[in-house]
């Protein structure tokens, strides 16, 4: 490959402060991969991004349908973001389903970089358009660009040994490299990748980097675009290292270091389940880090295993979606009951039921806190974004062990697969959390307590310490007892033991004035939506502040307090008001105004931004 | 097992109150265990009884073990759990016909064919006894009771022919009225590597009084019973005077002389599902002892195993190193 001069270097270069681009195809065109690369290269370029993959459930539905169609959008930028942008700058659409399921979402007088060799009377008609949209008008808002990038990929792969089909198979490259044109960006890193991804199978290396680089090189094509862009670096990210990081692999990270923190072996038990399979698969890569983990019968046997495991003296873990909440609700009563340490994740997926697997949702808030028969308490915290995961796994560790109690951190399916610059902390900053198991018998019972209202941990093995407990309702010696007073006195020991939990959080974090006359309280995956709106707000002349909640349960002491500074609390959930309705009961005399989405994609930030000031307004 | 050959059966009982029904089958197991582990010299802080729910899974609360006595059904689980996270303890498992065969059906089985090193033992009365007195998946076909007041309509499972469909590598019977019996059956189980499945035959003296008394009862149950003893000619009758050999796919009743030498080790199980099925066979004797021992990679090490390997392989994980894997980039 030697390319003396850049292609089109003469053609106009444009400064963009941001691009929003959606990568739109079917299941099996590689919109994931495609979209993840262009990630990657923009990372390395120097610009802040943010990441929404959107596929769907099935593998590969029926090729060219609309329910097959995969999406990858990607905002990346020379300023601070904080979202993968509301609206689509730039559509590239594979096929006519791609197209017509993603039209509705591009910007006024966007740009639609068009396949047209996948136009063909069978492809309408499996994406049951009845006219051809690149004729029939319905384009005429936009800019397209017509490529029929299916001839395209065979022409320039006209020497390769391969087959026509897997030839074919290169055209996300091309794509790819055609984008990578339009946006100034180097090669190096996909080209790279590739020769790593296919490192056994030589002809296939080859036969995408010719793709990737006859994409770029398309002069013809490039006349279309009249110019292309350039995306400067951001100067808004701390210094620092960084690297690309999705929400399930700091988890899997997170599972690690908190481990580590606290001196324990950690013991995964888990059951595949979309979006939360990959902290499984993760995990099962690191066994150097003395990780253990099973893929049990049932999503039953993977909490049960992890508990038996906490038992043991590890730290048992289990990794599920909200179908999987549902099915281990027993056995979490039991980590309860019998108070031992346990770290549920749960990665919310859109339900009810299966629901939509791989579409976000924050709908298991109540059954996280509420969720099981008897009165069972247990901290649940959110992480808020996907770097964030990483310190919410760590801090749901160290509750754990600190209390002796199962904890449930929740995530979603935009977190999961998202992906964001992470700068990548100094590790001797974290705070270990060394356990102390109990090996004393002098004095010791099995449900003393300590000043935080914790219980001793015995690992079985331990010499003189022998126990036995269980789900039967117990006296401070672990022996059953139906005593009335002795049920009372336990029920409320561990209902204090969870609400002394939120005496260790920092102090809540107000974004902006104290006082006034509208907060925005979010939790969860929407905070880098509910930020930019909030910052659009203010920018537009409308006062508001904006909290975001880390710890759903135990709610923190002081934000009854900071809450009563403000005239109204707006609640921005993608769900039916879970969050609100918690926070109503807890503080009745608040005002809160539930904001409640739930369509499996994200808030917009323009959503955000109108009903703040619909709200101020009146 | 440690050499503290000096505790007795004393020191594997607890000081808590055993709460079974008087005459219950469940005294005399929890004795046999009891006596068995003070045999074997077992170190009482290194066991670990794990339990559902059921009568039987009282059993861990009158050992003077490390005890977990859990859900309905999911003991196999925590067992598994348990045995991964420290393979050395040694870990038994409590629990009772509705317990493993019903709710935990599907535990029971995965923790069979993964073949965690630990012993399972299932209290068979063929009734849900702590829930007062309903049909249970091993109650006969036509079995009166409060929830099949026509009769149980359900076929009932097979134990040890489930066990057996599960890759078991351990399958035998014992009898409660037996403690000798009982005992060797123990001994056997316990020096098994891999999940020991005994079946108990255990009585029920409220909900399903002497439901075995047809075939295990004094008097007959010479005729009505034949215990496979490994490596020895499989006879039974008052006068030891009968035999079983197998004939095609076919156990039939011959002379004492003309019988099979059993051998629980074959490559296949099919011998001792043939076994099992006797059962339901009013012409043959019902089997209590060992259908089956073979060897096989116990899960709980192989997990381990694996963990160990990539650790001799890559080294120590360095976290640092992990997360600054991939493609960082620098900001200034």
């Amino acid at each position: 490959m030697t390319t003396i001069q850049q292609p089109g270097s003469e053609l106009p270069l444009q400064q963009l402060e941001n691009v929003v681009i959606r990568f739109a195809g079917d299941s099996g065109d590689g919109m994931q991969i495609t979209g993840n690369q262009f990630t990657m290269t923009s990372a390395l370029a120097g610009n802040d991004l943010a990441t929404l993959p959107d596929f769907p459930a099935e593998i590969r539905a029926p090729v060219g349908t609309r329910p097959g169609v995969s999406g990858f959008q990607l905002q990346f930028s020379a300023n601070d973001i904080h979202t993968p942008g509301d609206a689509p700058d730039v559509l590239v659409a594979m096929n006519p389903a791609a197209l017509a399921v993603n039209l509705s979402t591009l910007k006024p007088g966007g740009l639609i970089v068009v396949n047209t060799g996948s136009f063909k009377a069978t492809d309408l008609r499996k994406a049951k358009l009845e006219t051809n949209p690149l004729e029939d008008g319905s384009l005429d808002a936009f800019r397209v660009i017509p490529v029929d990038i299916n001839q395209r990929v065979l022409d320039a792969l006209s020497d390769s040994e391969l087959s026509k089909k897997d030839k074919a198979r290169c055209k996300n490259f091309y794509t790819l490299g055609l984008m990578y044109w339009v946006y100034s960006r180097p090669l190096e890193t996909t080209m790279d990748w590739l020769a790593t991804k296919f490192a056994k199978k030589p002809d296939l290396v080859s036969a995408n980097q010719t793709a990737l680089q006859a994409g770029y090189n398309a002069g013809d094509i490039h006349e279309l675009f009249q110019g292309r862009y350039e995306v400067p670096k951001t100067d808004a990210l701390p210094a620092g290292t960084y690297r690309n990081i999705n929400g399930n692999q700091a988890v899997a990270l997170g599972v690690v270091a908190g481990a580590q923190l606290a001196g324990l072996r950690p013991v995964l038990g888990s059951y595949p389940i979309t979006p939360a399979s990959t902290i499984l698969e993760e995990l099962a890569g690191l066994k150097r880090f003395g990780v253990i983990t099973m893929q049990l019968e049932d999503e039953i046997a993977a909490v049960c295993a992890a508990i038996g495991a906490s038992f043991t003296g590890c730290l048992g873990v289990t990794s599920t979606s909200g179908p999987g909440m549902a099915l281990k609700g027993e056995a979490m009563g039991l980590a309860v009951s019998a108070e031992l340490p346990l770290l549920i994740l749960d990665i919310q997926r859109a339900g009810p039921s299966t629901g939509m697997p791989t579409k976000v949702e924050q709908s298991d808030l109540l059954q996280a806190v509420f969720g099981r028969n008897g009165d069972t308490p247990m901290p649940v915290l959110a992480a808020s974004s996907p770097a964030d995961a990483l310190e919410v796994t760590i801090d749901a560790c160290r509750i754990a062990v600190e209390f002796m109690t199962p904890v449930i951190f929740l995530s979603d399916n935009f977190i999961a697969n998202g992906s964001e610059p992470w700068l990548l902390p100094d590790l001797d900053t974290l705070k270990e959390f060394p356990v102390e198991f109990a090996t004393n018998p002098e004095g010791h019972r099995t449900y003393m307590r300590d000043e935080k209202g914790s219980r001793p941990w015995v690992k079985p093995g331990t010499p003189d310490m022998a126990f036995r407990i269980g789900g039967l309702e117990k006296d401070t010696d672990g022996n059953i007892s139906y005593d009335p007073d002795n049920h009372q006195s336990m029920t409320d020991q561990r209902h204090q033991k969870v609400q002394n939990v939120a005496n260790t959080y920092p102090p809540t974090e107000v974004v902006g004035e104290t006082k006034g006359d509208l907060v925005v309280l979010g939790w969860g995956s929407s905070k880098g939506i509910i930020t930019q709106s909030v910052i659009d707000s203010l920018q537009a002349g409308r006062k508001v502040s904006r909290i975001h909640l880390r710890n759903i349960w135990p709610l923190p002491n002081d934000l009854d307090e900071i809450l009563t500074g403000f005239k109204a609390i707006l609640v921005p959930e993608m769900n039916v008001g879970q969050l609100a309705r918690v926070l109503r009961s807890e503080m009745p005399h608040q005002n809160f105004i539930s904001y409640s989405k739930v369509t499996g994609q994200p808030f917009l930030v323009s959503e955000i931004t109108e009903k703040i000031a619909t709200i101020l307004e009146n | 097992m440690s050499n503290q050959a000096t505790l007795t059966k004393k020191d594997f009982q607890s000081d808590q109150e055993v709460r079974w029904c008087p005459g219950c089958g469940d005294y005399v197991i929890l004795s046999a265990i009891q006596k068995h582990m003070a045999e074997v010299g077992a170190d009482p802080s290194n066991v670990v009884f794990v339990s559902g729910i059921g009568c039987s899974s009282r059993f861990p609360y009158y050992m003077n073990t490390y005890g977990f006595h859990t859900i309905h059904g999911r003991a196999p689980a925590f067992a598994t759990g348990i045995k991964v996270a420290n393979p050395e303890l040694d870990v038994w498992l409590i629990t009772g016909d509705g317990d493993a065969m019903s709710i935990g059906g599907n535990h029971f089985i995965h923790a069979l064919r993964r073949n965690i090193n630990m012993n399972v033992l299932m209290f068979n009365n063929q009734i849900y006894g702590l829930t007062k007195g309903q049909y249970s998946p091993t109650s006969p076909e036509g079995k009166r009771t409060k929830t099949s007041p026509m009769g149980a309509i359900d076929r009932p499972f097979n134990p040890i022919s489930l066990a057996l469909g599960a890759n078991s590598t351990f399958a035998a019977r014992t009898l409660d009225t037996d403690s000798k019996h009982m005992a060797a059956i123990f001994s056997a189980a316990h020096k098994h590597q891999g999940t020991a499945f005994v079946e108990i035959l255990q009585n029920c003296v409220i909900f399903n009084k002497d439901f075995y008394n047809d075939t295990v009862a004094k008097d007959v149950r010479a005729e009505k019973t034949i215990d496979l003893i490994p490596g020895e000619k499989m006879i039974f009758g008052s006068e030891r005077e009968k035999g079983l050999r197998v004939n095609g796919w076919n156990v039939e009743v011959c002379s004492a002389e003309e019988s099979d030498v059993w051998d629980a080790g074959t490559e296949s199980s099919a011998p001792a599902f043939l076994m099992s099925q006797m059962d339901d066979d009013p012409n043959l004797p019902m089997p209590l002892g060992i259908f089956r021992s073979v060897d096989a990679t116990c899960y709980d090490k192989a997990v381990n195993g694996q963990v160990e390997e990539a650790l001799a392989k890559e080294g120590p994980g360095d976290l640092k190193e992990l997360i600054w894997s991939g493609n960082c980039w620098e900001i200034d």
